[in-house]
C-alpha cells in the first residue's frame, strides 16, 4: 500500500474529507436557492458567500471571530455531551441564563476591582449554565427523565425568566436593550482590535471589530475539554457512563453522579459562552428582550456534528458556520432578501451537520469495502453520534458479521 | 445425489482476514445437517453468504443443481431459503400473528385481511406441532415460543430449506428437547435443515450430517452416525480436547463469603431471593444450581451490590459489606464475571485495552494526578493478551464490539481474573462458548481454587455443574433448598432438586 493510500485511509483524513464533503453539499443547496431566487445574482451571491468574512475586510474577519466564539462554546456543550451519551438540547437556556449573570454582575457588581471585574462575570456566567443544567441532569440520573424534554422546558423557563430580570433589573429602556456592562466588565481585547479594523473616512478612523479576548478564551476551552474526554481518568468514566451505563455501574463507576457531572459541564460551557459574548463594548451585543430562544444555543448542535463532536474540530466547525453567516450577511448588498438568505445560511449548515452520512460515503469512496464502512459506523457511534437521544439505542449483536448482517437488513428492509 | 443446496469453494474476505477460505457445503434434500465450528470460524459468515447478506469473491450456489445468485434476503427468499437468527427479529409489540405475516400480508383494497393469514398459521402450527397462541404478544411470550413464531414465519413463506443459527444458546434444556423433536418433525415433512451450533450433544441428537469449520476452511464433513464427540471437537478445534474436566480434591480453607438470611424483593415486592444463607470457602468451587429465573441473578447482584439487599448479611473475609459500594467491594476482593457481557460485561464502543482496565483504571498504576497512563495500560493489555490469549484484530485497540463472543468472554474474564480476587462470582461464564474455550475457563476456575480463592460460580448446564463444583447449592424459586456433594448424587437426582419435587434442608 503506497504512502498515499495509507493517508486517504487514516481516520483524520476520512473525518476530515467527510466535514468538507459536508460542506460543499451544502453549498449547492444554497446555490439552488440562490438560483431560484434571483438567478441573475446567484454566482455573484455564491461567490460573496465564500468570501464569507472577508468579504468585511479586517475588520469583517474580526466579526468572524467573534460571533463564532459563543457558538464554538455551544457546540463544545453540546458535543461534550454526545460523548458522555447525552443530547443537551438545553443550550439555549443554558446560554441566555449565563448572559444574563456575566450582564448582571457586569453592571451591578461595581465595587470589584477592575481586573477582576470581567473575569467574576464569566464566572458568574458559567456557574449559571452550569446550574441551569443542573436539573436536567438530577432527573436524568435519578428518575431516568430523557434529558431532551426536560432541557426543553428549561431553554422556555430560561428564556422568559431572564427577559422578566433583564426589565426588571438590568434595562435601558431607551434602546430595550440590556444596560451597558461597566468598561471594567468588557472583555479586554488583547490586541485583537489593533489586528481587525478597517480603516474610514477621510481621517483614517480605526474601526475596529468588537472580537475580544472571548475567542481565546474558547479556543483555550475546547482544548482543555479535549484533554479531560481523552487524557483524564474523569474523561474515561464519563464516556463509560455514556456509552454503557450498565457496565459502568458494574464496574463501580458511580454513574449518576457522572451524569450529572456531564450535564453541569455541558451546561457551564454553554453559559460561559454566553458570557463570552454579551460581555463586550460599545458595539457588541446585548440581550434583546423577545421572545425568541437563543440561536447561538441551537446552533450548537450544528457545529458539534460537523465537528464530529471532537473538540478541536469544533473550533473550525464554529469558525467556519460564523463565517458562512458573515458572508450571508453581505448577500444584501446583492438585493437578497434577507430571509432568503436566512434560509441559504440555514441550508448549507443544515446540510453540514449531516457530516456523519458523508463519513459513510467517503469510507466507501476510499475503501471501497463495506466492512470498512461498518467499523466507521461503529467508530462515529464511538464519537458519540448514537448518544441515547439521538438514535434508538442498538441491539449489541455477538459478532460484526452479525452486526453488518442487521444493518444490511435494515437497509433493504426485506429480510422476509 | 440428491442435493438442494450446494455451496462450492465459496471464499469470502474481508480485510485482514479470510473468514471462509474455499468452502464447500452440500445439503442433501430432508436432513439435518450440522454446521460446527468455534467461535469465529466462519459459520456465520458462510450462512450470510447463503441468505444474500455477503456476495462472496469466489464460489458458486447450486439449488437444486441450477446455479443461482443471491444478491440479498428477497433472492433467498424467492428460492425457499429461511433463516432463524440467533438474536431474533421479532417486532416485541405486535401479536404472533402480526410478526408472522410482517412483509406478506395479505390485504384486500389497503386493508389487512387476516382470516386467511390466521387459517393458514393455525394450519402449520398443528401440521408440525409449533402449538403458540397467535394473538399472544411476542413481548408476554417466552423465548422458547418466540423462536416457534420464527420456525412458523419460515414456514408461512414457504420456505424449504431453514437455517438455524444457534438455535439452542437461548434456550432452556426443556426447550431445547422440544426443538429437537420440531427439527425432526420439519425433515420427517420434507423440510431441509442447515443447523449452525457449537454443541456436540445436539448434534449427536439431531443431525445426519455434519461440517465443520476450522478458521474459514472446510475440515471435512462426516456422517454423524459414523464419529464420535471427541473425533468431532477434534475435528474442530485441531487437537485433543477433555471433556473430563481434571481436578484434585479441594482443600476448603477459612470462609471467604458468608451469606445469612440475605432476602432480595422485586419492586412488587415478590420475594426473588428469600432468606438464602450459604458459606463458600476458600479453595472451594460452590455452585448455585437452578433453572434459570429462579433467583439466581438476583442473588449475585446482591452479593456484587448491583442490586440492594432487602434483608440478611453478606460478609467478604469477615467484613460486613451488605451495604458497601460496588467499587469497596471490588477493593477488597470480589471479582465478578457477569451474566450478561453486552450490558454488563463490557463497554463495546471502549477498545480492549479499555476494556481490561475497566476496574482498575484509577489505580495508581494506571493514572497519575487524575491522568491516564496510556502507555501502561498499552502495557497491561497486551500482557493479559498473551496471557489469556485473546484474539483480536487490532490488539488493544480493537474495539471490544468487533470482536467475537468468546473473545469477548475470555476479556472479562482476564480482567476479573487478574486482578487476584479473594471471591470469584462467576455466572454462566461459558455460555454460548465453544468446547475450547469452555475448557479453558473450567482451567481457569480451578487454577483459581487451587490458589486457594473462593469460587461461586452460577449455571444452568448440569455438565458443567458437576464436573466443576465441589459442592452444590440448589435454588428454588429463592430459596436454597439443597445442599449437594456432586461425587454423591446423579444429574437426574439433581435435576429432581432443581425442579422443586425434592428438597434437602442446606447447612
Amino acid at each position: 500500500m503506497s504512502k498515499f493510500r495509507r493517508f486517504l485511509e487514516s481516520r483524520g483524513f476520512i473525518n476530515a474529507a467527510s466535514s468538507i464533503l459536508a460542506i460543499v453539499v451544502g453549498l449547492l443547496v444554497g446555490l439552488v436557492i440562490l438560483l431560484v431566487s434571483n438567478p441573475s445574482e446567484a454566482f455573484r451571491g455564491l461567490w460573496v458567500i465564500l468570501q464569507g468574512g472577508f468579504g468585511g475586510g479586517a475588520k469583517g474577519v474580526g466579526q468572524v471571530l467573534y460571533f463564532a466564539t459563543p457558538i464554538i462554546m455551544t457546540g463544545l456543550s453540546v458535543g461534550f455531551a454526545f460523548k458522555t451519551g447525552l443530547f443537551n438540547i438545553g443550550t439555549p437556556g443554558q446560554f441566555i441564563v449565563g448572559a444574563f449573570a456575566a450582564i448582571y454582575i457586569g453592571v451591578k457588581w461595581t465595587f470589584l476591582p477592575g481586573a477582576l471585574h470581567w473575569i467574576v462575570a464569566l464566572l458568574g456566567a458559567t456557574v449559571a449554565g452550569g446550574l441551569w443544567a443542573l436539573i436536567p441532569g438530577i432527573f436524568k440520573a435519578f428518575f431516568n427523565v430523557n434529558e431532551v424534554i426536560s432541557s426543553i422546558m428549561m431553554n422556555y423557563i430560561g428564556m422568559y425568566g431572564v427577559n422578566y430580570l433583564v426589565k426588571k433589573n438590568i434595562y435601558d429602556s431607551l434602546k430595550a436593550l440590556s444596560q451597558n456592562v461597566a468598561p471594567t466588565a468588557v472583555l479586554p481585547r488583547a490586541g485583537l482590535d489593533k489586528i481587525f479594523y478597517n480603516m474610514t473616512g477621510a481621517n483614517n478612523v480605526h474601526d475596529a471589530s468588537t472580537v475580544n479576548c472571548g475567542i481565546l478564551i474558547a479556543i483555550a476551552m475546547a482544548i482543555v475539554v479535549y484533554i479531560i474526554l481523552n487524557k483524564t481518568t474523569f474523561g474515561y468514566e464519563l464516556k463509560a457512563c455514556g456509552y454503557n451505563r450498565h457496565a459502568s455501574r458494574y464496574a463501580g463507576i458511580n454513574e449518576k453522579r457522572n451524569i450529572v457531572l456531564s450535564m453541569v459541564i455541558s451546561g457551564m460551557l454553554a453559559g460561559l459562552g454566553g458570557g463570552l459574548l454579551y460581555l463586550s463594548g460599545a458595539n457588541g451585543r446585548r440581550i434583546k428582550v423577545v421572545d425568541v430562544l437563543a440561536a447561538e444555543g441551537f446552533n450548537g448542535i450544528p457545529v458539534a456534528l460537523l465537528g464530529l463532536s471532537n473538540p478541536l474540530g469544533i473550533i473550525f466547525s464554529g469558525l467556519f458556520i460564523s463565517y458562512i453567516t458573515q458572508g450571508g450577511n453581505y448577500l444584501q448588498r446583492l438585493d437578497f432578501v434577507p430571509e432568503i438568505i436566512d434560509i441559504i445560511i440555514a441550508a448549507i449548515i443544515y446540510c453540514s451537520a449531516l457530516a456523519l452520512i458523508f463519513k459513510n460515503l467517503v469510507v466507501r469512496l476510499v475503501g471501497g469495502k463495506k466492512k470498512e464502512a461498518e467499523d466507521i459506523a461503529a467508530e462515529a457511534g464511538r464519537a458519540g453520534m448514537s448518544g441515547k437521544g439521538l438514535l434508538p439505542p442498538e441491539e449489541t449483536p455477538e459478532t460484526p458479521e452479525k452486526e453488518l448482517a442487521a444493518d444490511q437488513e435494515a437497509e433493504t428492509g426485506k429480510e422476509e | 445425489m440428491d442435493y438442494i443446496i450446494e455451496m462450492l469453494h465459496i471464499t469470502k474476505q474481508f480485510p485482514g482476514i479470510i473468514a471462509n477460505d474455499d468452502v464447500t457445503l452440500q445439503l442433501r434434500r430432508g436432513e439435518i445437517h450440522a454446521l460446527l465450528g468455534e467461535n469465529g470460524a466462519g459459520k456465520s459468515t458462510l450462512m450470510s453468504v447463503l441468505f444474500g447478506l455477503y456476495q462472496p469473491e469466489k464460489g458458486t450456489i447450486f439449488k437444486n443443481g441450477q446455479p443461482v445468485k443471491i444478491d440479498d434476503p428477497n433472492d433467498a427468499n424467492a428460492l425457499g431459503i429461511g433463516m432463524v437468527h440467533q438474536h431474533f427479529k421479532l417486532v416485541h409489540n405486535f401479536t404472533v400473528l402480526e410478526n408472522i405475516i410482517l412483509g406478506v400480508e395479505t390485504t384486500k383494497r389497503g386493508f389487512l385481511k387476516m382470516d386467511q393469514a390466521r387459517k393458514k398459521v393455525v394450519e402449520l402450527s398443528e401440521r408440525y406441532n409449533l402449538k403458540v397462541d397467535p394473538d399472544a404478544r411476542v413481548s408476554d411470550i417466552t423465548v422458547g415460543m418466540q423462536q416457534r413464531v420464527e420456525i412458523l414465519k419460515m414456514l408461512y413463506r414457504e420456505n424449504e430449506v431453514l437455517i438455524f443459527d444457534e438455535p439452542t444458546a437461548v434456550l432452556t434444556p426443556q426447550e431445547i428437547e422440544e426443538l429437537m423433536k420440531i427439527m425432526k418433525e420439519l425433515t420427517r415433512e420434507g423440510k431441509s435443515i442447515l443447523f449452525i451450533t457449537h454443541k456436540l450433544n445436539e448434534i449427536k441428537q439431531v443431525a445426519d450430517r455434519c461440517t465443520v469449520l476450522r478458521k474459514g476452511r472446510c475440515i471435512g464433513t462426516v456422517d454423524v452416525a459414523g464419529v464420535s464427540k471427541e473425533e468431532m471437537s477434534e475435528m474442530m478445534v485441531g487437537r485433543k480436547v477433555n471433556f473430563i474436566v481434571e481436578k484434585s480434591q479441594a482443600h476448603p480453607g477459612e470462609p471467604a463469603l458468608e451469606v445469612k438470611g440475605l432476602t432480595v424483593n422485586s419492586s412488587h415486592g415478590k420475594k426473588l431471593v428469600n432468606n438464602v444463607s450459604f458459606t463458600v470457602h476458600k479453595g472451594e468451587i460452590v455452585c448455585i444450581a437452578g433453572i434459570d429465573g429462579n433467583g439466581q441473578s438476583e442473588l449475585v447482584y446482591a452479593l456484587a451490590g448491583m442490586l440492594p439487599a432487602d434483608g440478611g448479611t453478606v460478609r467478604l473475609n469477615g467484613k460486613d459489606v451488605t451495604h458497601a459500594s460496588i467499587r469497596s467491594r471490588n477493593d477488597m476482593g470480589m471479582s465478578h464475571i457477569p451474566e450478561d457481557r453486552h450490558k454488563d460485561g463490557l463497554i463495546l464502543d471502549y477498545s480492549l485495552g479499555e476494556n481490561l482496565v475497566l476496574k482498575r483504571y484509577y489505580k495508581p498504576q494506571f493514572q497519575k494526578g487524575g491522568f491516564l497512563k496510556f502507555k501502561e495500560v498499552g502495557r497491561y493489555a497486551d500482557k493479559l493478551i498473551e496471557r489469556y490469549d485473546i484474539r483480536s484484530g487490532q490488539g488493544a485497540a480493537t474495539i471490544a464490539r468487533s470482536m467475537s463472543g468468546g473473545n469477548q468472554q475470555k476479556a472479562i474474564i482476564a480482567r476479573e481474573v487478574d486482578l487476584n480476587p479473594e471471591l470469584l462470582l462467576a455466572v454462566q461464564p461459558t455460555r454460548g462458548l465453544d468446547v475450547g474455550a469452555i475448557e479453558y475457563i473450567h482451567k481457569q476456575l480451578i487454577a483459581q481454587r487451587d490458589a486457594g480463592k473462593a469460587v461461586l460460580l452460577v449455571s444452568l448446564e448440569l455438565d458443567e455443574v458437576m464436573n466443576v463444583s465441589d459442592r452444590i447449592l440448589v435454588i428454588y424459586e429463592g430459596e436454597i433448598v439443597a445442599d449437594l456433594d456432586p461425587k454423591a448424587i446423579t444429574i437426574q437426582e439433581l435435576g429432581l432438586y432443581m425442579a422443586g419435587s425434592q428438597r434437602r434442608q442446606a447447612q
